[in-house]
């Protein structure tokens, strides 16, 4: 066994254990640090795939970003003791059906189509020829969607500031 | 592309990934556990346009940017959904989701 290979079934073991421990965990907390082990293991996996920044983006904005994001509001919103109820258990089998029946229509239609693999080279993936492209305008820049997500976090920041707000008390 | 490995590996791991994160979409009533959920299901979805990028067309970028587009989006998504959340709680006490029926009459 080739060292990518056992790198990709230790990360896809991790990736598969972990997200089923998030779902199916009765605490919160631990839901969310499990969560955080299966980002960092897709970060291990955009290494594989040889793209660096693209595995640092996924750490510092996933990983460092939305969990610690959710861990905050889970401490606003819960009880550290507080268990889930169990699902119902027709909610479950119904769940449960659904993801069956997907997840074997989607593995046999990938086992089953012929991908050709190119053999094209690779292009180099660096951060310079990321920054170039992030503000080309020409055929293949990015110039447009780039603004386009600019314009979205500073809607999104400030949308959630003024949700978040507390209310002015009403006199009634 | 990676020598040795088969471009289904990932894929295979990339959509268990995107269905236990609709099983966790659909069993649970907390908001929080349903917004991790949808980080999962974002997640596969990017691992999937990473592989197709590396594998099928190594001389384009496309994939690549796609996904750091979709990983703004996703932090945008969490941040406005937790404002929503902390003032849920603050009007019913509670995040579950079949608790909040103001609406339902």
């Amino acid at each position: 066994m080739s060292f990518d290979m056992t790198m990709l079934s230790l990360f896809g073991l991790v990736i598969l254990v972990f997200s089923l421990l998030s779902i199916f965990t009765r605490r919160i907390l631990r839901a969310a640090v499990y969560l955080l082990f299966v980002l960092i293991a897709t970060a291990g996996l955009y290494f594989m795939l040889d793209y660096q920044f693209l595995a640092g983006v996924q750490l510092t904005v996933y990983a460092g970003g939305i969990v610690v994001l959710i861990i905050f509001s889970i401490l606003l919103t819960s009880h550290i003791s507080h268990k889930f109820e169990k699902p119902h258990w027709s909610i479950l089998a119904a769940g449960i059906g659904v993801v069956v029946i997907g997840l074997t229509l989607t593995v046999w239609s990938i086992l089953s189509y012929h991908f050709q693999p190119t053999s094209t080279p690779a292009i180099p993936v660096n951060m310079q020829v990321i920054g170039m492209k992030l503000v080309g305008k020409g055929a293949n820049g990015y110039a447009l969607p780039f603004e386009v997500i600019s314009l979205l976090l500073l809607a999104a920041m400030i949308g959630s500031i003024i949700i978040a707000k507390k209310e002015e008390p009403k006199e009634e | 592309m990676i020598q040795g490995v088969p471009i289904t590996y990932f894929l295979v791991i990339s959509a268990v990934m995107f269905f236990i994160g609709v099983l966790g979409f659909v069993i649970r009533r907390n908001l929080i556990t349903v917004l991790m959920s949808i980080e999962l299901i974002l997640n596969a979805v990017n691992l999937n346009f990473v592989t197709f990028n590396r594998y099928l067309f190594p001389d384009k970028m496309q994939g690549h940017f796609f996904v750091i587009i979709v990983i703004a989006i996703a932090a945008a998504e969490a941040s406005v959904a937790i404002a929503l959340i902390i003032n849920i709680y603050r009007r019913f006490t509670s995040i579950e989701a079949d608790k909040i029926d103001k609406l339902k009459y």
